[in-house]
């Protein structure tokens, strides 16, 4: 099968909607003739024209008011925000209108909008450009949240969020734009809610989302080298969330360890360590739950300091084999 | 040709035309950096809009303050940065203004009045307010430039914020440099009136268009409303019209402008006329100014010596400075 990058594999998910659903539009800034601050839309104002792929102003609230009043009335409207940080603006159409619309009215109405956004550290973009606030959003109830590792899976989970009737934040991960892998030609759809097992193990669970799934991935080979048999589970969608495969994971190696790039503190490896600390799979943990989280700093300038506030392979590594060693570990550390 | 105001010296007109070379090369230093890999994540560059910074901060007391953009190092240097934090800042070094943790878009020299380049477009307009608001309630008598783009004006934050300036009657003087393009967007088809300035209306306050390549012209209009602001009257907008010469952020393909309506605007080249005008009144000579477009090049070259010498910030710095004492 052929390769393309994440980023296309997101483009060829819209381009396809859009040929399929006339109803499907895109708008955002600078998403004509630029193509988009990372180049994700560049050639389709060639091919949909300017009423489907609408250049705004730059107005985060005012566009994501539109989206919100546009998916209310028949349409269903593609958001792209420049940067996931921009999303504070875009906060309250989001959050007291979008996501609460169909409960407040009392099941009347839907709101079937995509907020796709670019997230993450890794490019030097410093404090404002580089957070990962998928948690905040995760918080709300009626919106979905999507964080997609590779492009695969971005282009499935896309249309998936497309054809939803629910407001649903979509979170590519900048650096993960110019990865490639296996993506199938034609539409097809990934399930909200279903998570994804990327590697089999029996030592040890890793849950880790967007960026931190291709390190936990080459995490586990290196562990394999030794011995350490890792199973990393991507849960692609934080709501909803596939609790079930997490479960069934950690029952099966009795370990859980929890990687995202997003600050540790209030981040949803807090939600995913609860939900195993209130299941059945409690009673199969052979070591206490970890966490690796995004150090509680806004994201620095310097490369190093931003390479040293995001958990690292070896961090993942470290962490495993505490996990695995936890009786001698306790005996030296207790 | 431009006219240079009456009361200007030599000396200060020298100043002047030397802030406008450090700008430029500064920024073109920057631009040839990234190109070669030599500094990373993002950059905005003025070069072209030297002159809309320079004019509007030249008619600043010492204690006066201004936020800037994400396309603010014209505004850091031209209200007084040491050039060679600003440099070392940019190649995220530990001597640099942030320490290295803030880089291109996050520039502060709060020493200086310079309360910090800003990397979120509109979220200057009403830090200038509160700035503006202090200066009143604590009887300061210092005044506040807020530069923003043409871009910014289509941030809800313009609408907020200059409503309240103006029923406060706070300090605050709002200078719009509309280079013609967001990042990639004409100002042409985001906005459906000809003049920024022309919203000064809706808010009841003094709005002025002008030359935003014409030095003295931004320095007669801010000066105007500089002084209404002092006298305790309120706030203006004042528009320059511009052009950004380089891409948007590093560079671009600038496939939303032709290459003639490049020339255009590099023909109104703000240095050159500055340059011109000062020859046609025989003010200088053209050693005089030759002399100070080379020191302004050895300055930036030095800056760069500087931030070459300087370590990088120590790991343990990354947890330091998220709380305040
Ligand atoms: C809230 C917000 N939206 C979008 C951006 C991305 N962005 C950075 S600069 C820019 C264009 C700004 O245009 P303008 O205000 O005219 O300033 P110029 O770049 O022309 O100096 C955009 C869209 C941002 N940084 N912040
Ligand atoms: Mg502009």
């Amino acid at each position: 099968m052929r390769e393309i990058t994440y980023l296309e594999a997101v483009r060829e998910a819209l381009s396809q909607e859009m040929r399929e659903n006339e109803d499907v539009f895109m708008l955002g800034e600078d998403i004509g003739v630029y193509g988009g601050a990372f180049g994700v839309s560049r050639g389709m104002l060639e091919e949909f024209g300017s009423e489907r792929i609408r250049n705004t102003p730059i107005s985060e609230a005012a566009i994501s008011g539109t989206a919100v009043g546009a998916a209310l009335t028949g349409m269903r409207p593609v958001l792209e925000l420049q940067f996931s940080d921009f999303i504070t603006i875009a906060m309250d159409n989001l959050v007291n209108q979008a996501a609460k619309i169909r409960y407040m009215y009392g099941g009347k109405g839907s709101v079937p909008m995509v907020l796709r956004t670019p997230s993450g550290s890794g490019t030097g973009a410093a404090a404002q450009h580089s957070q990962s606030l998928e948690a905040w959003v995760a918080h709300v109830p009626g919106l979905k949240v999507v964080q997609p590792s590779c492009g695969s899976d971005a282009k499935g989970l896309l249309k998936a969020a497309i054809d939803d009737n629910n407001p649903v934040v979509f979170y590519e991960h900048k650096t993960l734009y110019k990865t490639s892998d296996h993506v199938p030609e034609e539409a097809y759809s990934i399930p909200l809610g279903k998570a994804d097992i990327k590697r089999e193990g029996t030592d040890a669970t890793i849950v880790a989302t967007a960026a931190m799934v291709p390190k936990a991935l080459e995490a586990a080979s290196k562990l394999a080298e030794e011995g350490i048999e890792t199973e990393v589970v991507d849960p692609r969608t934080l709501v909803p969330l596939d609790k079930e495969t997490i479960v069934e994971s950690v029952k099966k190696t009795g370990r859980l360890l929890v990687a995202h790039e997003a600050v540790k503190r209030g981040g949803f490896g807090g939600e995913i360590a609860s939900t195993i600390a209130e299941s059945e799979a409690f009673d199969f943990l052979d070591a206490p739950i970890m966490r690796l989280g995004g150090a509680e700093v806004p994201i620095p300038y310097n490369p190093n300091l931003e390479k040293a506030t995001v958990p690292s392979v070896e961090d993942m590594i470290d962490s495993v084999k505490q996990m695995v060693h936890y009786d001698t570990w306790r005996e030296n550390h207790g | 040709m431009i006219q240079i105001p009456e009361h200007l010296s030599k000396e200060r007109l020298l100043d002047l035309y030397e802030q406008m070379w450090l700008i430029r090369y500064f920024d073109e230093k920057v631009d040839e950096f990234f190109a070669k890999g030599m500094i990373h994540g993002t950059t905005h560059l003025a070069v072209g809009q030297e002159a809309s910074a320079v004019g509007s901060c030249a008619v600043l007391k010492e204690e006066d303050k201004i936020t800037s953009t994400h396309r603010g190092h014209g505004h850091c240097i031209a209200k007084g940065a040491d050039i060679n934090k600003m440099m070392a800042e940019l190649f995220g070094r530990e001597t640099g203004y942030c320490k290295g943790k803030g880089g291109s878009m996050h520039i502060a020299d709060l020493d200086k009045g310079n309360l910090g380049a800003n990397g979120i477009v509109g979220g200057g307009f009403a830090i200038a307010n509160g700035a503006g608001l202090t200066s009143r309630m604590k009887d300061l008598g210092y005044v506040v430039l807020c530069f923003f783009g043409d871009g910014a004006s289509n941030e809800g934050s313009f609408h907020e914020a200059l409503n309240l300036a103006s029923i406060w009657d706070l300090p605050v003087v709002f200078i719009c440099e509309n280079n013609q393009y967001g990042m990639s967007g004409p100002v042409k088809d985001m906005i459906n009136i000809e003049h920024i300035a022309s919203r000064s209306g809706s808010y009841g306050i003094p709005g002025k268009v002008v030359d935003g390549n014409d030095v003295f012209d931004v320095m007669n209009a801010v000066g105007e409303a500089v002084e209404h602001a002092r006298e305790g009257n309120g706030p203006s907008l004042v528009e320059c019209k511009t052009y950004r010469w380089k891409g948007h952020s590093k560079s671009d393909a600038k496939k939303y402008r032709t290459r003639e309506e490049e020339k255009e605007w590099r023909d109104k080249d703000p240095i050159k006329r500055m340059k011109e005008a000062m020859l046609e009144k025989e003010i200088v000579t053209e050693e005089e100014v030759e002399e100070i477009k080379q020191q302004a090049k050895r300055k930036i070259e030095e800056s760069v010596e500087f931030s070459k010498e300087s370590p990088e910030p120590d790991l343990s710095t990354l947890l330091t400075d998220v709380y305040a004492d």
